[in-house]
Protein backbone atom coordinates (compact mmCIF):
# COMPACT_ATOMS: atom_id res chain seq x y z
CA UNK A 1 0.00 0.00 0.00
CA UNK A 2 1.31 3.31 -1.26
CA UNK A 3 2.08 5.50 1.78
CA UNK A 4 -0.14 8.45 -0.27
CA UNK A 5 -2.71 5.62 -0.04
CA UNK A 6 -1.80 5.15 3.62
CA UNK A 7 -2.45 8.85 4.01
CA UNK A 8 -5.64 9.08 2.53
CA UNK A 9 -7.08 5.84 4.33
CA UNK A 10 -6.09 6.94 7.95
CA UNK A 11 -7.56 10.50 7.14
CA UNK A 12 -10.48 8.96 6.31
CA UNK A 13 -11.05 6.76 8.98
CA UNK A 14 -10.30 9.49 11.80
CA UNK A 15 -12.81 11.20 10.19
CA UNK A 16 -15.04 8.30 10.07
CA UNK A 17 -14.58 7.43 13.87
CA UNK A 18 -14.97 11.05 14.74
CA UNK A 19 -18.29 11.54 12.84
CA UNK A 20 -18.98 8.39 14.58
CA UNK A 21 -18.45 9.40 17.96
CA UNK A 22 -20.27 12.74 17.33
CA UNK A 23 -22.91 12.60 15.17
CA UNK A 24 -24.00 9.02 13.60
CA UNK A 25 -24.43 6.90 16.96
CA UNK A 26 -27.47 10.05 17.44
CA UNK A 27 -29.02 9.22 14.03
CA UNK A 28 -31.12 6.74 15.80
CA UNK A 29 -34.22 5.51 13.89
CA UNK A 30 -36.62 2.26 14.67
CA UNK A 31 -34.49 1.61 17.61
CA UNK A 32 -31.04 1.51 15.97
CA UNK A 33 -28.28 3.95 14.76
CA UNK A 34 -25.72 3.49 11.25
CA UNK A 35 -22.50 2.49 12.10
CA UNK A 36 -20.10 4.43 9.39
CA UNK A 37 -17.12 3.86 10.80
CA UNK A 38 -17.87 0.35 10.56
CA UNK A 39 -19.00 0.68 6.84
CA UNK A 40 -15.52 2.48 6.17
CA UNK A 41 -13.46 -0.53 7.58
CA UNK A 42 -15.31 -3.03 5.91
CA UNK A 43 -14.79 -1.15 2.80
CA UNK A 44 -10.76 -0.72 3.13
CA UNK A 45 -10.60 -4.37 4.41
CA UNK A 46 -12.60 -5.07 1.18
CA UNK A 47 -10.19 -2.55 -1.39
CA UNK A 48 -6.42 -3.18 0.54
CA UNK A 49 -6.55 -6.63 2.25
CA UNK A 50 -7.02 -8.40 4.99
CA UNK A 51 -3.65 -7.11 7.45
CA UNK A 52 -4.43 -3.25 6.10
CA UNK A 53 -8.32 -3.93 6.98
CA UNK A 54 -7.58 -5.07 10.67
CA UNK A 55 -4.71 -2.25 11.42
CA UNK A 56 -7.18 0.64 10.06
CA UNK A 57 -10.32 -1.68 12.45
CA UNK A 58 -7.86 -1.54 15.20
CA UNK A 59 -6.98 2.37 14.96
CA UNK A 60 -10.66 3.03 14.40
CA UNK A 61 -11.72 1.13 16.86
CA UNK A 62 -9.01 2.88 19.54
CA UNK A 63 -9.85 6.41 18.43
CA UNK A 64 -13.47 5.61 19.36
CA UNK A 65 -12.90 4.41 22.60
CA UNK A 66 -10.73 7.07 23.88
CA UNK A 67 -13.09 9.75 22.98
CA UNK A 68 -16.38 7.97 24.03
CA UNK A 69 -13.78 6.88 27.00
CA UNK A 70 -15.44 3.46 26.44
CA UNK A 71 -13.27 0.57 28.05
CA UNK A 72 -10.38 0.81 25.74
CA UNK A 73 -9.55 -1.78 23.51
CA UNK A 74 -13.07 -3.43 22.67
CA UNK A 75 -14.24 -1.22 19.64
CA UNK A 76 -10.69 -2.08 18.64
CA UNK A 77 -10.78 -5.72 18.82
CA UNK A 78 -14.53 -6.00 17.20
CA UNK A 79 -13.19 -3.87 14.43
CA UNK A 80 -10.02 -5.51 13.95
CA UNK A 81 -11.66 -8.74 13.20
CA UNK A 82 -14.44 -6.93 11.05
CA UNK A 83 -11.22 -5.56 9.06
CA UNK A 84 -9.78 -8.34 8.83
CA UNK A 85 -12.67 -10.34 7.86
CA UNK A 86 -13.60 -8.18 5.06
CA UNK A 87 -9.95 -8.48 3.83
CA UNK A 88 -10.21 -11.99 3.64
CA UNK A 89 -13.35 -12.16 1.95
CA UNK A 90 -11.86 -9.97 -0.75
CA UNK A 91 -8.43 -12.40 -1.19
CA UNK A 92 -10.52 -15.20 -1.77
CA UNK A 93 -13.56 -14.98 -3.60
CA UNK A 94 -14.94 -11.39 -3.29
CA UNK A 95 -12.85 -9.24 -5.17
CA UNK A 96 -14.48 -9.07 -8.52
CA UNK A 97 -18.08 -9.18 -7.21
CA UNK A 98 -20.21 -6.36 -7.43
CA UNK A 99 -22.38 -7.32 -4.53
CA UNK A 100 -19.07 -7.58 -2.62
CA UNK A 101 -19.52 -4.59 -0.75
CA UNK A 102 -23.29 -5.04 0.62
CA UNK A 103 -22.60 -8.42 1.50
CA UNK A 104 -19.65 -7.90 3.15
CA UNK A 105 -21.49 -5.37 5.37
CA UNK A 106 -24.52 -7.19 5.68
CA UNK A 107 -22.45 -10.23 7.39
CA UNK A 108 -19.98 -7.78 9.43
CA UNK A 109 -22.91 -5.81 10.87
CA UNK A 110 -24.53 -8.82 12.24
CA UNK A 111 -21.49 -11.27 13.14
CA UNK A 112 -19.58 -7.23 14.68
CA UNK A 113 -23.19 -7.13 16.70
CA UNK A 114 -23.27 -10.53 17.99
CA UNK A 115 -19.60 -10.34 18.78
CA UNK A 116 -19.92 -7.16 20.88
CA UNK A 117 -22.70 -8.54 22.51
CA UNK A 118 -20.88 -11.34 24.19
CA UNK A 119 -17.91 -9.19 24.81
CA UNK A 120 -20.08 -6.98 26.42
CA UNK A 121 -21.56 -10.16 28.39
CA UNK A 122 -18.30 -11.27 29.57
CA UNK A 123 -17.39 -7.86 30.99
CA UNK A 124 -20.31 -8.33 33.58
CA UNK A 125 -22.67 -5.43 31.93
CA UNK A 126 -26.72 -6.18 31.59
CA UNK A 127 -27.70 -6.93 28.22
CA UNK A 128 -31.55 -7.70 26.72
CA UNK A 129 -30.58 -9.85 24.09
CA UNK A 130 -33.61 -9.28 21.81
CA UNK A 131 -32.58 -5.65 22.31
CA UNK A 132 -29.36 -6.18 21.06
CA UNK A 133 -30.29 -7.97 18.25
CA UNK A 134 -33.49 -7.39 17.07
CA UNK A 135 -34.43 -4.10 17.83
CA UNK A 136 -31.09 -2.05 17.60
CA UNK A 137 -29.44 -4.47 15.28
CA UNK A 138 -32.06 -4.65 12.10
CA UNK A 139 -32.26 -0.77 11.78
CA UNK A 140 -28.56 -0.50 11.81
CA UNK A 141 -28.42 -3.47 9.63
CA UNK A 142 -30.43 -1.33 6.70
CA UNK A 143 -28.80 1.55 7.08
CA UNK A 144 -25.60 0.35 7.03
CA UNK A 145 -26.85 -1.42 3.63
CA UNK A 146 -27.89 1.70 3.09
CA UNK A 147 -24.65 3.27 3.31
CA UNK A 148 -22.87 0.25 1.80
CA UNK A 149 -22.48 1.13 -1.90
CA UNK A 150 -21.53 5.11 -1.90
CA UNK A 151 -18.81 4.32 1.29
CA UNK A 152 -17.58 1.90 -0.49
CA UNK A 153 -17.21 3.84 -3.56
CA UNK A 154 -15.42 6.83 -1.86
CA UNK A 155 -13.19 4.83 -0.08
CA UNK A 156 -12.21 2.93 -3.30
CA UNK A 157 -11.68 6.84 -5.14
CA UNK A 158 -9.63 7.65 -2.49
CA UNK A 159 -7.17 5.17 -1.63
CA UNK A 160 -7.61 2.72 -4.81
CA UNK A 161 -4.68 2.57 -6.67
CA UNK A 162 -5.10 2.10 -10.69
CA UNK A 163 -2.76 -1.11 -11.02
CA UNK A 164 -4.99 -3.09 -8.41
CA UNK A 165 -8.20 -2.68 -11.05
CA UNK A 166 -6.24 -3.42 -13.90
CA UNK A 167 -4.65 -6.80 -11.41
CA UNK A 168 -7.80 -8.25 -11.24
CA UNK A 169 -6.96 -9.73 -15.48
CA UNK A 170 -5.15 -12.73 -14.90
CA UNK A 171 -4.50 -14.14 -18.42
CA UNK A 172 -4.07 -11.94 -22.11
CA UNK A 173 -3.91 -13.48 -25.11
CA UNK A 174 -0.50 -12.83 -27.21
CA UNK A 175 -0.54 -13.32 -30.74
CA UNK B 1 -1.77 -17.61 -30.53
CA UNK B 2 -0.66 -18.36 -26.63
CA UNK B 3 -2.48 -17.37 -23.36
CA UNK B 4 -0.41 -16.73 -20.80
CA UNK B 5 -1.03 -15.64 -17.33
CA UNK B 6 0.03 -12.25 -16.03
CA UNK B 7 1.67 -12.24 -12.79
CA UNK B 8 -1.17 -10.17 -10.24
CA UNK B 9 -0.14 -7.12 -8.80
CA UNK B 10 -1.00 -7.95 -5.04
CA UNK B 11 -3.50 -6.35 -2.95
CA UNK B 12 -1.81 -5.19 0.67
CA UNK B 13 -1.62 -8.57 2.37
CA UNK B 14 -1.98 -10.69 -0.39
CA UNK B 15 2.34 -11.27 -1.00
CA UNK B 16 3.10 -11.72 2.75
CA UNK B 17 1.37 -15.10 3.01
CA UNK B 18 -0.67 -16.94 5.28
CA UNK B 19 1.83 -16.56 8.46
CA UNK B 20 2.60 -13.06 7.96
CA UNK B 21 -1.21 -11.86 8.21
CA UNK B 22 -2.10 -14.58 10.98
CA UNK B 23 0.76 -13.37 12.92
CA UNK B 24 -0.73 -9.39 12.34
CA UNK B 25 -4.09 -9.94 13.24
CA UNK B 26 -3.08 -12.03 16.21
CA UNK B 27 -0.86 -9.44 17.75
CA UNK B 28 -4.13 -7.23 16.74
CA UNK B 29 -5.98 -9.22 18.73
CA UNK B 30 -3.91 -10.01 21.31
CA UNK B 31 -3.16 -5.72 21.99
CA UNK B 32 -6.79 -5.44 22.05
CA UNK B 33 -7.47 -8.02 24.65
CA UNK B 34 -4.45 -6.86 26.78
CA UNK B 35 -6.03 -2.85 26.57
CA UNK B 36 -9.73 -4.49 27.16
CA UNK B 37 -8.52 -6.60 30.25
CA UNK B 38 -5.85 -3.20 31.37
CA UNK B 39 -8.56 -1.01 31.42
CA UNK B 40 -11.64 -3.30 33.25
CA UNK B 41 -9.04 -3.81 35.96
CA UNK B 42 -7.54 -0.75 36.14
CA UNK B 43 -10.74 1.12 37.66
CA UNK B 44 -10.41 5.04 37.66
CA UNK B 45 -7.22 5.88 38.98
CA UNK B 46 -4.92 3.44 36.90
CA UNK B 47 -2.13 3.95 34.09
CA UNK B 48 -4.49 3.10 31.83
CA UNK B 49 -6.89 5.49 32.15
CA UNK B 50 -4.37 7.95 32.91
CA UNK B 51 -3.34 7.42 28.89
CA UNK B 52 -7.37 7.04 28.24
CA UNK B 53 -7.14 10.55 29.88
CA UNK B 54 -4.68 12.07 27.86
CA UNK B 55 -5.87 10.35 24.50
CA UNK B 56 -9.53 12.14 25.08
CA UNK B 57 -7.98 15.61 25.75
CA UNK B 58 -6.12 15.30 22.43
CA UNK B 59 -9.24 14.45 20.60
CA UNK B 60 -11.44 16.48 22.46
CA UNK B 61 -10.90 19.66 20.16
CA UNK B 62 -11.67 17.60 17.06
CA UNK B 63 -14.91 15.98 18.26
CA UNK B 64 -16.25 20.30 19.44
CA UNK B 65 -14.86 21.36 16.13
CA UNK B 66 -17.55 17.93 14.51
CA UNK B 67 -20.13 19.12 17.03
CA UNK B 68 -20.01 22.61 16.42
CA UNK B 69 -20.22 22.00 12.00
CA UNK B 70 -22.92 19.35 12.97
CA UNK B 71 -24.74 21.23 15.36
CA UNK B 72 -27.05 23.74 12.33
CA UNK B 73 -27.57 20.45 10.77
CA UNK B 74 -29.14 19.22 14.01
CA UNK B 75 -30.92 21.91 14.59
CA UNK B 76 -32.74 21.57 10.89
CA UNK B 77 -33.68 18.17 11.59
CA UNK B 78 -34.82 19.33 14.89
CA UNK B 79 -37.04 22.12 13.51
CA UNK B 80 -38.41 20.36 11.17
CA UNK B 81 -39.31 17.36 13.52
CA UNK B 82 -40.86 19.72 16.11
CA UNK B 83 -42.77 21.41 13.44
CA UNK B 84 -44.80 18.08 12.42
CA UNK B 85 -45.90 17.91 16.21
CA UNK B 86 -46.37 21.46 17.12
CA UNK B 87 -49.90 21.87 16.43
CA UNK B 88 -50.79 18.68 18.11
CA UNK B 89 -48.94 19.23 21.33
CA UNK B 90 -50.15 23.16 21.34
CA UNK B 91 -53.61 22.51 22.77
CA UNK B 92 -52.37 20.07 25.61
CA UNK B 93 -49.84 22.81 26.31
CA UNK B 94 -52.83 25.14 26.51
CA UNK B 95 -54.48 22.77 28.75
CA UNK B 96 -51.71 21.47 31.17
CA UNK B 97 -50.78 25.54 31.52
CA UNK B 98 -54.08 26.05 33.23
CA UNK B 99 -53.86 23.21 35.23
CA UNK B 100 -50.46 23.94 36.62
CA UNK B 101 -51.62 28.07 37.07
CA UNK B 102 -54.10 26.75 39.76
CA UNK B 103 -51.18 24.08 41.31
CA UNK B 104 -48.68 26.92 41.31
CA UNK B 105 -50.83 28.67 43.87
CA UNK B 106 -51.47 25.96 46.16
CA UNK B 107 -47.95 25.29 46.27
CA UNK B 108 -47.11 28.72 47.49
CA UNK B 109 -49.33 28.40 50.13
CA UNK B 110 -47.94 24.79 51.22
CA UNK B 111 -44.33 26.20 50.23
CA UNK B 112 -44.38 28.71 53.36
CA UNK B 113 -46.17 26.47 55.48
CA UNK B 114 -43.58 24.75 55.26
CA UNK B 115 -40.70 26.81 55.12
CA UNK B 116 -42.66 27.92 58.74
CA UNK B 117 -42.79 24.45 60.16
CA UNK B 118 -39.14 23.26 59.09
CA UNK B 119 -38.17 26.91 61.00
CA UNK B 120 -39.82 25.14 63.92
CA UNK B 121 -38.59 21.90 63.84
CA UNK B 122 -34.38 22.48 63.06
CA UNK B 123 -35.53 19.94 60.16
CA UNK B 124 -32.30 18.28 58.52
CA UNK B 125 -32.89 17.69 55.23
CA UNK B 126 -30.86 15.91 52.51
CA UNK B 127 -29.15 18.04 49.61
CA UNK B 128 -32.08 19.21 47.52
CA UNK B 129 -32.42 20.45 43.87
CA UNK B 130 -31.24 23.26 42.78
CA UNK B 131 -31.10 25.51 45.64
CA UNK B 132 -28.04 22.79 47.16
CA UNK B 133 -26.47 22.99 43.77
CA UNK B 134 -24.48 24.82 41.59
CA UNK B 135 -24.26 24.08 37.85
CA UNK B 136 -21.71 23.91 35.20
CA UNK B 137 -22.98 23.91 31.81
CA UNK B 138 -21.28 20.98 28.91
CA UNK B 139 -21.80 20.73 25.67
CA UNK B 140 -21.92 17.01 24.86
CA UNK B 141 -19.45 16.16 22.00
CA UNK B 142 -19.94 12.50 21.35
CA UNK B 143 -21.73 9.35 22.06
CA UNK B 144 -20.70 5.59 22.46
CA UNK B 145 -21.11 3.95 19.08
CA UNK B 146 -22.63 0.16 20.43
CA UNK B 147 -25.88 -0.88 21.62
CA UNK B 148 -25.16 -1.87 24.30
CA UNK B 149 -24.53 1.56 26.79
CA UNK B 150 -26.60 4.05 26.98
CA UNK B 151 -23.84 7.30 27.43
CA UNK B 152 -22.90 10.79 26.40
CA UNK B 153 -19.55 12.42 26.89
CA UNK B 154 -19.59 15.66 27.45
CA UNK B 155 -16.60 18.81 27.20
CA UNK B 156 -16.20 19.21 30.56
CA UNK B 157 -14.02 17.08 33.08
CA UNK B 158 -12.14 17.55 36.31
CA UNK B 159 -10.82 20.75 35.10
CA UNK B 160 -13.56 21.82 35.33
CA UNK B 161 -14.54 20.66 38.85
CA UNK B 162 -16.64 17.74 37.71
CA UNK B 163 -16.40 14.37 39.60
CA UNK B 164 -17.54 10.99 39.67
CA UNK B 165 -20.85 10.16 40.70
CA UNK B 166 -22.43 13.92 40.03
CA UNK B 167 -25.75 14.13 38.36
CA UNK B 168 -26.63 15.34 35.63
CA UNK B 169 -29.82 17.32 33.93
CA UNK B 170 -31.17 19.56 31.49
CA UNK B 171 -34.06 22.13 32.14
CA UNK B 172 -36.58 19.11 31.47
CA UNK B 173 -34.94 16.97 33.89
CA UNK B 174 -32.81 14.23 34.94
CA UNK B 175 -30.06 12.85 32.47
CA UNK B 176 -28.01 10.84 34.50
CA UNK B 177 -24.82 10.65 36.15
CA UNK B 178 -20.75 10.79 35.77
CA UNK B 179 -19.54 7.64 35.19
CA UNK B 180 -15.83 8.54 34.11
CA UNK B 181 -14.01 12.06 34.00
CA UNK B 182 -10.95 12.80 31.97
CA UNK B 183 -9.50 16.34 32.61
CA UNK B 184 -11.36 18.07 29.52
CA UNK B 185 -14.31 15.62 29.51
CA UNK B 186 -16.58 13.30 31.55
CA UNK B 187 -18.55 10.13 30.45
CA UNK B 188 -22.47 10.55 31.67
CA UNK B 189 -24.00 7.15 32.49
CA UNK B 190 -28.04 7.84 30.79
CA UNK B 191 -30.48 6.55 32.57
CA UNK B 192 -31.81 5.02 30.29
CA UNK B 193 -28.76 2.62 30.29
CA UNK B 194 -29.32 -0.95 31.88
CA UNK B 195 -27.40 -0.32 34.61
CA UNK B 196 -29.13 2.59 35.65
CA UNK B 197 -31.28 2.91 38.53
CA UNK B 198 -32.23 5.84 40.44
CA UNK B 199 -34.70 6.13 43.30
CA UNK B 200 -37.91 7.78 42.87
CA UNK B 201 -41.02 9.21 44.34
CA UNK B 202 -44.72 9.64 43.07
CA UNK B 203 -44.95 13.31 43.54
CA UNK B 204 -48.74 12.99 44.00
CA UNK B 205 -48.60 10.05 46.57
CA UNK B 206 -44.77 10.18 47.76
CA UNK B 207 -44.73 6.35 46.83
CA UNK B 208 -41.85 5.28 46.21
CA UNK B 209 -39.83 2.78 43.36
CA UNK B 210 -36.79 2.42 42.00
CA UNK B 211 -36.64 4.06 38.12
CA UNK B 212 -34.78 1.51 35.77
CA UNK B 213 -34.23 1.52 32.11
CA UNK B 214 -37.11 -0.83 30.65
CA UNK B 215 -36.51 -3.90 28.89
CA UNK B 216 -36.17 -4.16 25.63
CA UNK B 217 -37.00 -0.50 25.03
CA UNK B 218 -34.48 2.42 24.07
CA UNK B 219 -36.07 5.14 25.59
CA UNK B 220 -38.82 3.77 27.92
CA UNK B 221 -38.37 4.02 31.72
CA UNK B 222 -39.87 1.88 34.61
CA UNK B 223 -41.28 2.60 38.12
CA UNK B 224 -40.02 -0.62 39.51
CA UNK B 225 -40.76 -1.94 43.14
CA UNK B 226 -43.69 -0.18 43.94
CA UNK B 227 -46.07 -1.65 46.28
CA UNK B 228 -49.50 -2.85 45.35
CA UNK B 229 -51.42 -0.75 47.90
CA UNK B 230 -50.00 2.02 46.63
CA UNK B 231 -51.81 4.28 44.21
CA UNK B 232 -50.61 5.44 41.42
CA UNK B 233 -52.17 6.73 38.30
CA UNK B 234 -51.54 7.54 34.72
CA UNK B 235 -50.07 11.16 34.12
CA UNK B 236 -48.37 11.64 38.30
CA UNK B 237 -44.87 13.02 37.98
CA UNK B 238 -42.47 10.97 38.79
CA UNK B 239 -39.34 12.55 40.34
CA UNK B 240 -36.43 12.26 41.89
CA UNK B 241 -36.58 10.48 46.03
CA UNK B 242 -33.09 12.11 47.74
CA UNK B 243 -32.92 10.11 50.58
CA UNK B 244 -30.41 10.22 53.83
CA UNK B 245 -29.55 7.45 56.13
CA UNK B 246 -26.94 8.73 58.57
CA UNK B 247 -23.91 10.18 56.84
CA UNK B 248 -24.96 8.10 53.37
CA UNK B 249 -27.26 9.84 51.03
CA UNK B 250 -28.47 9.41 47.15
CA UNK B 251 -26.36 10.56 44.72
CA UNK B 252 -29.22 12.02 42.99
CA UNK B 253 -30.65 15.31 44.94
CA UNK B 254 -34.43 15.10 45.91
CA UNK B 255 -37.04 16.83 43.43
CA UNK B 256 -35.64 16.46 39.66
CA UNK B 257 -38.20 15.71 37.40
CA UNK B 258 -37.57 12.28 35.84
CA UNK B 259 -40.57 11.92 33.72
CA UNK B 260 -44.40 11.35 33.74
CA UNK B 261 -46.50 7.78 34.22
CA UNK B 262 -47.62 6.60 31.37
CA UNK B 263 -48.99 3.20 32.28
CA UNK B 264 -49.85 1.22 35.56
CA UNK B 265 -50.43 -2.86 35.91
CA UNK B 266 -50.00 -5.53 37.98
CA UNK B 267 -50.85 -9.27 37.93
CA UNK B 268 -51.51 -11.67 40.73
CA UNK B 269 -48.22 -13.58 40.74
CA UNK B 270 -45.83 -10.01 40.63
CA UNK B 271 -45.09 -8.62 43.93
CA UNK B 272 -45.26 -5.25 43.00
CA UNK B 273 -46.51 -2.77 40.23
CA UNK B 274 -45.36 -2.35 36.75
CA UNK B 275 -45.46 1.50 36.23
CA UNK B 276 -44.08 2.73 33.02
CA UNK B 277 -42.57 5.81 32.35
CA UNK B 278 -42.38 8.44 29.32
CA UNK B 279 -39.55 10.46 30.27
CA UNK B 280 -39.00 14.18 30.02
CA UNK B 281 -36.01 14.20 28.64
CA UNK B 282 -35.64 13.03 25.14
CA UNK B 283 -32.42 11.57 25.04
CA UNK B 284 -31.87 10.96 21.31
CA UNK B 285 -31.16 14.48 21.25
CA UNK B 286 -28.94 16.22 23.86
CA UNK B 287 -27.23 18.57 22.69
CA UNK B 288 -25.84 20.37 26.07
CA UNK B 289 -26.19 19.39 29.63
CA UNK B 290 -26.07 20.58 33.24
CA UNK B 291 -23.87 18.66 35.81
CA UNK B 292 -24.92 19.47 39.27
CA UNK B 293 -22.16 20.26 41.94
CA UNK B 294 -22.72 20.37 45.48
CA UNK B 295 -22.40 23.89 46.76
CA UNK B 296 -20.45 23.10 49.63
CA UNK B 297 -17.64 21.45 47.56
CA UNK B 298 -14.71 23.98 46.76
CA UNK B 299 -14.54 25.00 43.65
Amino acid sequence: MSSGATLRGSALLFVAAMLQAVIVSSLVFGGGAPDLLLVVVVSLGLLRGSIPGAVFGFAGGLVVDLLTLETLGITSLVLTLAGFWAGRYAETSGRSRQLAPILAVGVITVLAASFALVLHYMLGEQIVVRHALVTALAPALVANLVLALPVYALVRELVQRRGDLEAAREVEVVV
Amino acid sequence: MTVRRIPTTPLGSRGGGALRRRLAVGCLVLLSLVLITLSFRSGDDGTLTGVQSAGATVLRPFAVGFERVAQPFRDVYGWADSLLEARSEAEKYRAEARELRQRVIQSEFALQENTYLRGLLDYLDSPRFPDDFHSIPAEVIGRPASAFTQAIVIAAGSQNGVRINDPVVTADGLVGLVTRVSGGSARIQLLTDQDAAVSAIDLRTSAPGVVRHARGTRETLVLDRVRKQDLIRRNDEIVTAGWRSGSLSSLYPKGIPIGRVTSVGQTDTDLFQQVQIDPYVDFGSLDAVLVLVPSERPR
